[in-house]
C-alpha cells in the first residue's frame, strides 16, 4: 500500500498543455478521486501516475520513490480501462492470472490467487468462460479481478463505470467502494461525474484546464468551493451566482446587493470592483417581508424537494425547498440568505475571497 | 405473410441465391476447364467441339514432370520393353522418357520465392505498422504516402531500372533477388493493409499488459500479435497470390537458375507438338499451393477474434 505525491507535473502534447503544475498528494489507503470535465487533464494525469505517459517535467512518488520515468510494469500498480481492456483472445481465469504469469508465478499459486479473488468478485461460476460473451457487469468484475489478483501497491481506475448502465452503475459503485474499505489499498479514481466523486471518494481534486482548481474532501469542495469553476461543476443545480459592482474590506461581514445588505462570513481579504456572490440552493429561504425580493419563473418538482427558479435583479436564482411549500409562478418572493454559508468571488479571477467560512478548508491547499 | 424491414422476403432469398449461384459458376467454369483439359488427351483436348466426356488420363502429369524422346522401331527394341506405369503411358505413341523435366525445380523456385516473399512482407510489414499506428514517427503520414506511391503505377513500369540495379548487384536470377523484390512490391499494401487491422486494435490492451508487467514487445507479442491474425492472415493471401502469380518480372529476371513455374509453364507446349493436357496439368498442380494455404488461413478470415471483449 501506497502514498502519493505529485509535484509540479507538466504535460504538454507538441504545443497543447494537457497538465499544468499539477501538486497533490494522495495518503496511504485512500480512495481518491480525480473529477473535471473531459479534456481537463485528469486522464493524462492518472496516466502519468500509472507510467503509460511520461510527464514534460515535474515528479511522481509512489511510496517515497521517484517513479516519474519509470516504466509502468516496474511501478507495481493496476489500472481498470473504462473499456476494460480484457484480453479477447483469452477466457476470464486466463485473463485473470495474466499478471500473475508475469511475475513468474506458477501452477498452484496462481490458482489459489485466482481462487480467491474469484470468491471475493463472486465469479466463480464464470471462471472457464470466454470473456466475449460476459455481462458488463461481469466484464468489470472480470477488469478489477486482474487488478486485485496482483496485490499492487495502488489501484487506477479511469471512469470504470462509464461504460456500464445508469442502474448497474450504482451498484457497482457501492461494490467497489465495498471493495476497497475491505482491501484499504490506494486508489486513485478518475470521473466526470461529480455525483460519483462525492458519493464515492475519500478526498477529491477538482481539474479544469489541466489545472488542479481544488483538492480536498468531497463537503469542504461543497460548501467552501476556491474557485467560480468548482462552485459550478460541483453540485446540481450548482451554486448560484449573483454578479454586482462592490467592495467588502478586511474583517467586513456584509455586502451591498442592490441597495439591500447582505451579511457574509466575516472576509478575511478586501476587494473591491467586479464581485460574485456564491449561493447554493439550498440555502436560500423564501421569507414574506425579505428585502431581497424575486420573481418566480419555473418551477420543478423533484419528489421530496422542488427547483424554484426565480428571476431577481441581478439575474436567474434558483432555490431548493421542501415540495411542501406552495409556490405559483410570476409570485414575488422575498429571499433570504444563510449567512455562514455564503461565498464571495472575485468576478474577474474567479477566485474566491479568503474569509472566516472557507479559510480553514483552503489554506493547506 | 409478415413483412420486416430489415430480414429479406422469400423471393429476395431466391435472387440473391441464383446470382451467387451464377457468379459462382461463371468463375469456377475456367478453373474445372483447365482441371478437366489436365486429364484428358491430347487429341481430346483440341476435339471440337469440346469433349465434356471423355476418357481421364494422367498422360499430361506424366508429360509435365518428364522430358521424352521419339525413337525408331530398332532403338525401342534395344531400350527393351518399359518398367513402369508412366513408361508404358509413353509408348504408347512411340517415345521413351528421357530425364525429369525441369517442372518440379521451377516448382520449388516457386515455392521459396513466393512463401519467402510473404513470410518477410508480414514480419516487415507488421512491425512498420504497428510503429505507424502506435507510435509518434516524424512525417507519419509523408511517409505512409511515399510507401504508397510505389504502387501508384504498375510494377513492370520501373522494370528496366530494376533489371540494371539487379544485373549491376548480383541479384539477376537469383532467389534472394527475386524475394527481395516480391516483397518490396508487396510492402506497401502489407503495411497498408495491416495498419488498418492494428489501428482497430485498442491500444488499451497493450497498456494493460504494460502495466500487468510485460515489457512493449511482449504486449505486442502476446496481445496485439493474436488479435492481429485476422489481418495477418488475409494480407498474407494477398501477398502470396501476388508472388505466385507474378509473370513479367519473373521472365525478365530470371532464367536457368531462380525460374519460377509461371515462366516455365507455358514453354512446356514446345516440346513435343501442342501439349495442352501438359500445360492444364501444369497450371493445375501450380493452383494447389495458394488453394491449401487459403483454406488453411481460412478459419482466420472468417473468425471475429475481439467480438465482444470491447464495449464500444
Amino acid at each position: 500500500m501506497a502514498q502519493i505525491r505529485i509535484q509540479n507535473v507538466r504535460k504538454e502534447f507538441g504545443a497543447f498543455t494537457a497538465v499544468r503544475s499539477s501538486s497533490f498528494t494522495i495518503e496511504d489507503g485512500e480512495f481518491f478521486m480525480l473529477l473535471g470535465p473531459s479534456g481537463c487533464g485528469k486522464t493524462t494525469t492518472l496516466r502519468m501516475m500509472a507510467g503509460l505517459e511520461l510527464p514534460t517535467s515535474g515528479e511522481i512518488f509512489i511510496d517515497g520513490e521517484e517513479v516519474g520515468m519509470k516504466p509502468a510494469s516496474k511501478r507495481d500498480i493496476a489500472f481498470v480501462f473504462q473499456m476494460f481492456a480484457l484480453y479477447p483472445h483469452m477466457n476470464v481465469r486466463k485473463n485473470i492470472s495474466y499478471p500473475l504469469v508475469s511475475q513468474g508465478l506458477r501452477g498452484e499459486e496462481v490458482r489459489s490467487r485466482v481462487a480467491e479473488v474469484a470468491r471475493i468478485l463472486k465469479i466463480e461460476t464464470i471462471l472457464d468462460k470466454p470473456v466475449g460473451g460476459l455481462s458488463g457487469g461481469d466484464r468489470q468484475r472480470v477488469a478489477l479481478g486482474r487488478a486485485i489478483v496482483r496485490r499492487p501497491k495502488a489501484f487506477f481506475m479511469d471512469e470504470p463505470l462509464g461504460a456500464l448502465d445508469a442502474e448497474f452503475r450504482e451498484h457497482m459503485a457501492e461494490e467497489l467502494r465495498a471493495l476497497h474499505d475491505r482491501m484499504g489499498a490506494t486508489t486513485v479514481y478518475v470521473t466526470h461525474d461529480q455525483l460519483e466523486a462525492m458519493q464515492m471518494g475519500d478526498k477529491i481534486v477538482v481539474m479544469n484546464h489541466g489545472v488542479v482548481e481544488q483538492f480536498g474532501k468531497p463537503q469542504q469542495i461543497y460548501d467552501w468551493p476556491a474557485t467560480k469553476f468548482v462552485a459550478q461543476f460541483i453540485g446540481s443545480p450548482p451554486m448560484n451566482f449573483l454578479e454586482f459592482e462592490g467592495m467588502i474590506g478586511v474583517g467586513g461581514g456584509a455586502i451591498d446587493l442592490g441597495g439591500i445588505e447582505v451579511k457574509v462570513p466575516t472576509s478575511r481579504e478586501g476587494r473591491a470592483g467586479r464581485l460574485t456572490l456564491g449561493v447554493r440552493p439550498e440555502h436560500v429561504k423564501f421569507v414574506s417581508d425579505g428585502g431581497y425580493r424575486g420573481r418566480v419563473s419555473a418551477v420543478e418538482y423533484l419528489g421530496t424537494t422542488q427547483i424554484v427558479t426565480l428571476a431577481t435583479s441581478h439575474g436567474d436564482l434558483k432555490a431548493r425547498i421542501s415540495s411542501g411549500h406552495r409556490v405559483q409562478e410570476g409570485e414575488q418572493i422575498g429571499l433570504e440568505f444563510d449567512a455562514r454559508t455564503l461565498s464571495v468571488f472575485d468576478a474577474e479571477t474567479g477566485k474566491v475571497l479568503l474569509s472566516d467560512g472557507n479559510q480553514g478548508v483552503l489554506r493547506h491547499g | 405473410m409478415s413483412y420486416s424491414v430489415t430480414e429479406p422476403s422469400q423471393r429476395q432469398k431466391w435472387f440473391a441465391g441464383i446470382l451467387v449461384v451464377g457468379y459462382a459458376l461463371i468463375t469456377i467454369l475456367p478453373l474445372v476447364w483447365i482441371i478437366a483439359t489436365s486429364f484428358k488427351s491430347p487429341a481430346d483436348a483440341i476435339a471440337y467441339p469440346p469433349k465434356t466426356f471423355f476418357t481421364p488420363t494422367v498422360e499430361g502429369y506424366v508429360n509435365v514432370f518428364t522430358t521424352r524422346t521419339r525413337l525408331t522401331e530398332e532403338q525401342l527394341k534395344a531400350v527393351g520393353e518399359p518398367q513402369t506405369w508412366y513408361e508404358r503411358l509413353v509408348r504408347k505413341d512411340g517415345l521413351v522418357i528421357s530425364g525429369p523435366s525441369r517442372f518440379a525445380e521451377r516448382f520449388t523456385n516457386s515455392v521459396i520465392i513466393g512463401f519467402g516473399s510473404t513470410v518477410l512482407c508480414i514480419v516487415l510489414g507488421t512491425a512498420a505498422a504497428y510503429a505507424f499506428s502506435r507510435f509518434k514517427v516524424p512525417l507519419k503520414d509523408d511517409l505512409l504516402f511515399f510507401i504508397l506511391s510505389t504502387r501508384m503505377m504498375p510494377p513492370i513500369a520501373v522494370a528496366i531500372p530494376i533489371f540494371l540495379m539487379f544485373r549491376s548487384l548480383g541479384l539477376n536470377d537469383t532467389h534472394a533477388g527475386m524475394i527481395l523484390l516480391y516483397t518490396a512490391v508487396n510492402l506497401s499494401l502489407s503495411v497498408w493493409l495491416l495498419k488498418g487491422f492494428i489501428d482497430e486494435i485498442p491500444v488499451e490492451y497493450e497498456e494493460a499488459a504494460l502495466i500487468d508487467g510485460y515489457t512493449r514487445f511482449q504486449a505486442f507479442y502476446k496481445v496485439v500479435l493474436p488479435q492481429a491474425a485476422t489481418g495477418i492472415a488475409s494480407t498474407a493471401i494477398f501477398c502470396l497470390i501476388f508472388a505466385w502469380n507474378e509473370y513479367a518480372f519473373a521472365v525478365l529476371l530470371t532464367s536457368g537458375n531462380a525460374q519460377t513455374a509461371p515462366p516455365f509453364i507455358p514453354t512446356i507446349i514446345g516440346v513435343s507438338g501442342q501439349d495442352w493436357p501438359a500445360v492444364a496439368a501444369g497450371a493445375t498442380l501450380f493452383l494447389v499451393p495458394v488453394m491449401v494455404f487459403t483454406i488453411l488461413l481460412r478459419k482466420h478470415l472468417l473468425r471475429g477474434i475481439t467480438f465482444g471483449a470491447v464495449r464500444k
